[in-house]
C-alpha cells in the first residue's frame, strides 16, 4: 500500500485539492480514496486500464460527492475505463497535463468552460445551462465534443 | 461512432457522474443490454481520466502518509474475490428442479408481496401463497441446504458433455441459465448467452464464465418483457460482451 501511495498520491491529492480547494478536504478524499483501494482491491480491474487514471476518475467523483455534499452516485467497483496512459512518473504526468491544457486551450472558451463547469465543479448540464443561459442541448453537446477533442489528441 | 446517437450525449454526462433522475435510470438500463454504449462509456471515462490527470500542485503533506498506513492497519481487507461466477455452486446442484424452484419460488414471493400491499380482502389469498412458499421452502431444504449431497447423473461412458439448461418466462422477461461441463476459455474471451427471438436480431442474455470445474450461470440477466424465444444460443465473445452475436455459435437449444 505504501508502494501504491508514494507513487499516485500525488495524482490523487491534486485532483482533490483542485475540486475542493482546501488542503483538509482534499486530504480526507485522498485517505478514503486509498482505504477503499485497500479494503476492496478487486474493485480495480487491471486488465481494464491503468491504476493511475482510475484512482485520478475515482478521486474526481469523490470529491465532487464531497463538495456538493451528496451521498457516492457510483460504486467504485462499476468505475471501469478504456485503456489509458498509466502516467505514473511525474515527468510523463507533466507531459501529459501540458497537451490536455493545449487541447483545452484550443477549444472555444465557451467549450471549455462548459467542460471545466462539469467536471472540476460537479455542475450538472441544466445548471450549466441556467447560469450560461444557453440550450440544455447546447451545453450537453459541447461537454461531450469537449471530450472527444481530448480524447482524439490523446490518440494521435 | 459505433455507440447509439440517441444516448450519446447522455453517456458523456453519465461518465461525469453528472446524470441523475430518471434519465440516469434509463442510461443503466439500456447500458445494461448495450455492449457497444458500455464500451463507448469506457472511452468517455478513460477521456475524463486525461482531464484529471491535467491537475497539478502541490503533493500531499507527510502526515496524510502516516495517517494512511495507521488507518490500513487497523482495517480489515475484503477477501479477493474469484473473477466471475459468484454462484459456482449453483452447477453442483440438481440444476434443472433448482432452477424451477427459484422462477416459481420469486413468481410466489412477488405475487406475496403484491398481496400483501392489497386491502384485507385479499389476506386469505395471501395467506395461502404463503403457505405454498413454506411447502416449497420445505421440498427445496434438502436441494439448498449446503450440507446437502450433490451428484449429477450423466451417461455412463464417453466424456462429459457441455450441457446448459435455460428457463425462460416470457411475460416476466426472466431467465435463469445454468451450464455444466463448459470448456475453459482463452484469455479476455467469456460465453455470451443470446435469446433467438422468433423475429428480429439475437438479444444479448449475459456474459459469463465457467468455473474451474467448468459450472457457470446466469441469473435473471437484463431482458424486455415479452419477448418470445425461438431459441437459446451461446457464442464466444470479448470478456466486455457483444451486442451481435460473433460466429461460430458454440452451443444452441430451442423450446421443449
Amino acid at each position: 500500500m505504501a508502494e501504491i501511495y508514494d507513487r499516485y498520491s500525488s495524482v490523487v491529492y491534486a485532483v482533490a485539492l483542485r475540486v475542493l480547494g482546501d488542503t483538509g478536504a482534499a486530504e480526507d478524499v485522498l485517505q478514503e480514496v486509498f482505504l477503499q483501494l485497500w479494503r476492496n482491491p478487486a474493485a480495480f480491474d487491471a486488465a481494464r486500464g491503468s491504476l493511475g487514471s482510475w484512482l485520478a476518475v475515482i478521486t474526481r467523483n469523490r470529491a465532487i460527492d464531497s463538495l456538493r455534499k451528496r451521498r457516492p452516485e457510483t460504486d467504485i467497483e462499476d468505475v471501469v475505463l478504456s485503456v489509458t496512459p498509466d502516467l505514473a512518473g511525474e515527468a510523463e504526468r507533466a507531459r501529459a497535463a501540458e497537451k490536455v491544457r493545449g487541447v483545452m486551450g484550443t477549444m472555444a472558451s465557451a467549450q471549455r468552460s462548459a467542460l471545466e463547469m462539469a467536471y472540476w465543479e460537479g455542475m450538472s448540464h441544466s445548471e450549466i445551462a441556467d447560469k450560461t443561459g444557453e440550450p440544455l442541448g447546447t451545453i450537453k453537446t459541447r461537454i461531450r465534443a469537449g471530450l472527444i477533442a481530448l480524447r482524439k489528441a490523446f490518440q494521435t | 461512432m459505433s455507440a447509439h446517437e440517441q444516448y450519446a450525449e447522455d453517456l458523456a454526462l453519465y461518465a461525469l457522474d453528472a446524470l441523475q433522475g430518471e434519465a440516469r435510470a434509463q442510461i443503466e438500463q439500456h447500458l445494461a443490454t448495450c455492449a457497444s454504449c458500455r464500451l463507448e462509456l469506457e472511452q468517455l471515462r478513460g477521456d475524463t481520466a486525461l482531464l484529471a490527470m491535467s491537475a497539478t500542485g502541490p503533493r500531499p503533506p507527510q502526515r496524510a502518509r502516516q495517517r494512511l498506513l495507521d488507518a490500513v492497519a487497523r482495517e480489515p481487507r475484503l477477501p479477493v474475490r474469484a473473477p466471475v461466477p459468484r454462484r459456482s455452486w449453483w452447477g453442483w446442484l440438481g440444476w434443472a428442479a433448482t432452477a424451477a424452484m427459484v422462477i416459481f419460488a420469486l413468481s410466489l414471493w412477488r405475487e406475496n408481496s403484491a398481496l400483501q400491499q392489497t386491502l384485507a380482502s385479499a389476506s386469505s389469498q395471501a395467506a395461502e401463497s404463503t403457505r405454498e412458499l413454506e411447502e416449497l421452502r420445505k421440498i427445496a431444504a434438502p436441494i439448498l441446504q449446503p450440507e446437502a449431497q450433490r451428484v449429477t447423473l450423466v451417461a455412463a461412458k464417453g466424456p462429459p458433455q457441455p450441457q446448459g439448461k435455460a428457463f425462460y418466462l416470457r411475460n416476466r422477461g426472466s431467465l435463469v441459465f445454468l451450464a455444466n461441463n463448459m470448456p475453459p476459455l482463452p484469455p479476455q474471451k467469456a460465453y455470451e448467452l443470446w435469446l433467438i427471438p422468433t423475429s428480429g436480431a439475437p438479444i444479448p442474455a449475459g456474459v459469463f464464465k465457467p468455473d474451474a470445474r467448468g459450472n457457470a450461470s446466469v441469473v435473471n440477466p437484463p431482458l424486455p418483457t415479452g419477448t418470445e424465444a425461438k431459441a437459446f444460443a451461446i457464442t464466444v465473445e470479448n470478456e466486455a460482451g457483444a451486442a451481435t452475436p460473433t460466429m461460430p455459435i458454440v452451443m444452441v437449444g430451442a423450446g421443449e
